[in-house]
């Protein structure tokens, strides 16, 4: 540890203002301090600070993703294997995974630091730490066999547009994950949604539809059993499909406080409440479908744990995340039942209420206000 | 009153070195006043180096309210008038004689004093500037009629010192004090008390004031707190508070018609060998304190506690409004994957570190940041730690952005930089709130005066 230690202090001067490497000075931070955490200390105000950085709150959110992650490069060799009739063992189902799947990791990384790194620079600040997830996220939400270039293409789209164009991390609008996913989307609709995309190198005999897949053309009788949409081994994008893996992130970030439990639990609420509704109604096969079966199926749970809970695009009071929470859920269910063109309500969902939480929370604050002036003005009256 | 204003926000910061409860006297015949612990006050000075002082003998005013004088502590001689950069103003160093001479303001019942002639006797005798005013935390202004004044008798910040202990055995000199503070308000005073730990008679039993009963974890000694939840400020309105020695002193004024600037101070901290509590006068220098009674590790000298105390030197003063001198490591190492390792010896007020499953666990804290600065992003943690019918994110953004209005509705008038200090201490993003939160109350006061 000294040796690096000193060998870290040797290479510094050369990244300070005047050395050789000026300009990279916040690359060299990065790595700095990514490797210890700085000598630097109060001087004014509390002399005690605790223990939390942004760098363990944002690694944290990276183990909870580790369940999905491993599942899914499991499953996406699954799905290939059961697609082309063949049953191997658990090995090369893990090995196909994994090629299918590292390499949009290491393209979404990769892409998205590169770009972090240059603003980094060119603003002068510190390469945030945010980007450690928002690289992770984008790969489980693409389907398996998404091209790479679409992946480069959609996270610098999401890093520019959705992020840095707005201040960087903290002042962003929208989700930047979510804002990739979006832009393929409606940008390359043919390879981000139908019934080819969920398998990789799918035989074409083979239906491939996901759950939602059945229910937009109203086939409730060919849906998976409701184990097999619980537990995952169903098609669909890489990191989503199963509830448990993305269950298991979920206590990991509850027990640790990192992921708000206030929007996890309003999302659910607000799933069911329309789902319920919608069972009331019952005017077709979607409607009748049970309402926590919606918290299983495609992206919702994915959604609730690690997308709406996102901490700069969500309300960011106390309240304002109960009402953006439920309107998430309540919104999501209802694009999947009622439109026809997404069969996925929660990328939609979570996207419109990134938009609307600013105003939520105005609100909030602003019911706040009044009630201080109200009791100024009963004091002067 | 039997009700208890319970509160659940907040967090109680433990940490190793606290005062053995006894309490010693502090040999020293150096003494300072810091203007810099005066907020907003501009000193010009009445007496120059060589000048020979009496204990009440003023030594600067301020320039803009020069009904304000800050009186000497002993007698003896001025030894040093200590500037810094741009001329700032940063201690009257007096050399005390030995001889304890006072000047003599005459000793006289406050109950048959009017409102004037107490608050003459007060700014004569230089006591007055133990009287600070919320909005602004800003020494009182003697025209100002405060809606009520606050007295916290009990102090939840880390290692804080027992006022129970401090003011065992005053109860007269208190209850003078009580008496001439009762002539400045119309309103009520409020005697502040833990409903689990106070127990001294001489707060129980105080007459002319309203004893309210608290409990729960930091701040709620704060007396931001108290004030928020018993008669919160609006716009316009002054509330006035003290801190238990200072209506001692106040006391010992009518009594005695002498400054005796006598307080008893707590020394604390994880490098301190033999904590205790030790008599002394205000502005005492800490070096004979400190000499042979801390570890060698690299310190940091705290005048107050590790919130909201000023760092100082080991050849430095104990701060005006102060009763605690704390000691504890310096932080300034580099640590390897430090975010990454379990960290069994740190401390969080989040769960992220195991540390949340000792509750009862002290600790030796540094002064380490534990990160870099870094943008807002987590949100929801400072309502854990803020009592405040107050949105506490928000309010640091308006503050950020220098937005009057909203800082106005967002109810800055209500808080100090203090009732911060924890927002501050566990902020994901290591900004430095209190000193947001300072300049924002400042730019209130330029705006509204």
């Amino acid at each position: 540890m000294k040796a690096l230690r000193e060998f870290v202090d040797k290479q510094k001067p050369h990244f300070e203002k005047g050395g050789r490497f000026e300009k990279l000075h916040a690359t060299f931070e990065a790595f700095e301090t990514f490797l210890f955490v700085p000598n630097t200390v109060t001087h004014s105000g509390a002399h005690i600070r605790d223990a939390i950085d942004m760098k363990r709150t944002m690694i944290i959110v990276v183990l909870a993703l580790i369940p999905p992650l491993l599942f899914g490069i499991w499953n996406v060799g699954y799905q290939h294997f059961l697609s082309n009739s063949m049953a191997p063992d658990f090995w090369p189902m893990v090995g196909f995974g994994l090629l299918k799947v590292l390499p949009v990791i290491v393209v979404s990384y990769v892409t998205g630091l590169a770009i972090e790194f240059a603003f980094a620079q060119s603003r002068g600040h510190e390469v945030n730490e945010g980007f450690l997830v928002s690289g992770m996220l984008i790969p489980l939400v693409m389907p398996p066999d998404v091209p790479l270039w679409m992946v480069a293409v959609a996270t610098a789209f999401a890093v520019v547009i959705g992020k840095e164009v707005f201040g960087g991390t903290g002042m962003n609008i929208l989700n930047p994950a979510l804002t990739a996913r979006a832009f393929l989307f409606f940008a390359y609709p043919s390879e981000m949604s139908g019934d080819r995309v969920w398998i990789a190198e799918k035989a074409d005999a083979y239906s491939g539809a996901t759950p939602l897949g059945h229910l937009l053309v109203l086939d409730a009788d060919n849906l998976p059993s409701m184990w097999s949409m619980f537990s995952g081994t169903i098609p669909g994008s890489i990191g989503e499909t199963s509830t448990i893996a993305i269950l298991i992130g979920a206590i990991i970030l509850i027990a640790t406080g990192v992921g708000s439990f206030r929007i996890m639990a309003s999302v659910v609420a607000g799933g069911l409440a329309m789902g319920l509704l919608f069972n009331l109604w019952g005017a077709n096969a979607y409607m009748d479908i049970p309402a926590y079966q919606h918290l299983i199926m495609g992206g919702f749970a994915f959604g609730t744990v690690y997308m709406a809970t996102d901490p700069v695009s969500a309300s960011q009071t106390n309240r304002g995340k109960l009402y953006y929470g439920f309107l998430i859920g309540f919104i999501a269910v209802l694009i999947r039942v009622f439109n026809p063109a997404y069969p996925e309500g929660m990328m939609l969902a979570i996207l419109l209420m990134n938009v609307f939480a600013s105003l939520i929370d105005h609100y909030v604050l602003q019911s706040n206000i009044n009630k201080r002036l109200k009791r100024a003005k009963a004091v002067t009256a | 009153m039997t009700t208890v204003t319970k509160i659940k926000k907040g967090f109680d910061i433990k940490l190793i070195g606290e005062a053995e409860k006894t309490i010693k006297d502090l040999v020293t015949d150096q003494f300072a006043i810091k203007p810099t612990d005066f907020i907003g006050v501009f000193p010009k000075m009445l007496v120059k180096e060589g000048d020979l002082v009496k204990a009440g003998t003023p030594l600067f005013k301020d320039k803009y309210r020069d009904n304000i004088v800050f009186a000497a502590q002993v007698s003896g001689k001025v030894k040093e008038i200590k500037r810094g950069a741009k001329r700032v103003l940063l201690e009257i160093k007096i050399e005390a004689d030995g001889k304890d001479e006072a000047i003599d303001f005459k000793a006289e019942d406050p109950k048959s004093l009017d409102r004037e002639k107490v608050i003459k006797k007060l700014l004569d005798s230089g006591i007055w500037p133990f009287i600070r005013q919320r909005p602004y935390s800003v020494i009182a202004n003697p025209a100002d009629k405060p809606k009520a004044i606050f007295i916290s008798t009990f102090d939840t910040a880390p290692l804080a010192p027992d006022y129970d202990l401090i003011v065992h055995g005053h109860g007269e000199e208190f209850q003078t004090g009580i008496n001439a503070l009762s002539k400045l308000t119309e309103g009520k005073i409020h005697l502040n008390i833990d409903a689990n730990a106070t127990h001294s008679k001489v707060f129980t039993n105080s007459k002319g004031v309203e004893i309210n009963q608290f409990s729960g974890p930091h701040p709620t000694g704060n007396v931001g707190v108290q004030i928020n939840k018993i008669d919160p400020i609006n716009k316009g309105e002054v509330i006035w508070y003290l801190y238990p020695q200072d209506v001692l002193a106040i006391g010992r004024l009518f009594l005695t018609g002498k400054f005796d600037a006598t307080r008893v101070i707590a020394l604390t901290g994880s490098e301190v060998l033999r904590p205790a509590y030790y008599k002394t006068k205000i502005g005492a220098a800490i070096t004979p304190l400190i000499k042979g009674n801390v570890s060698a590790a690299e310190k940091r000298f705290i005048s107050g506690n590790v919130l909201t105390g000023t760092k100082i030197d080991l050849d430095s003063y104990l701060g005006f409004y102060h009763s605690q001198v704390t000691v504890i490591p310096e932080g300034n190492y580099y640590e390897l994957f430090g975010w990454a390792l379990p960290g069994l010896n740190k401390l969080s007020v989040s769960r992220s570190f195991p540390s949340f499953l000792f509750k009862n666990k002290k600790y030796r804290l540094d002064t380490n940041y534990h990160g870099g600065e870094r943008a807002y992003v987590m949100t929801g943690e400072f309502e854990k730690v803020f009592p405040f019918d107050i949105y506490p994110m928000q309010l640091i953004k308006a503050i950020i952005v220098e937005d009057i209005d909203l800082m106005e509705n967002l109810g800055i008038y209500e808080v100090d930089e203090e009732d911060f200090a924890l927002c501050e201490v566990i902020d994901t993003s290591k900004t430095n709130i209190q000193e947001i939160v300072r300049k924002g109350l400042d730019l209130m006061r330029k705006e509204m005066s």
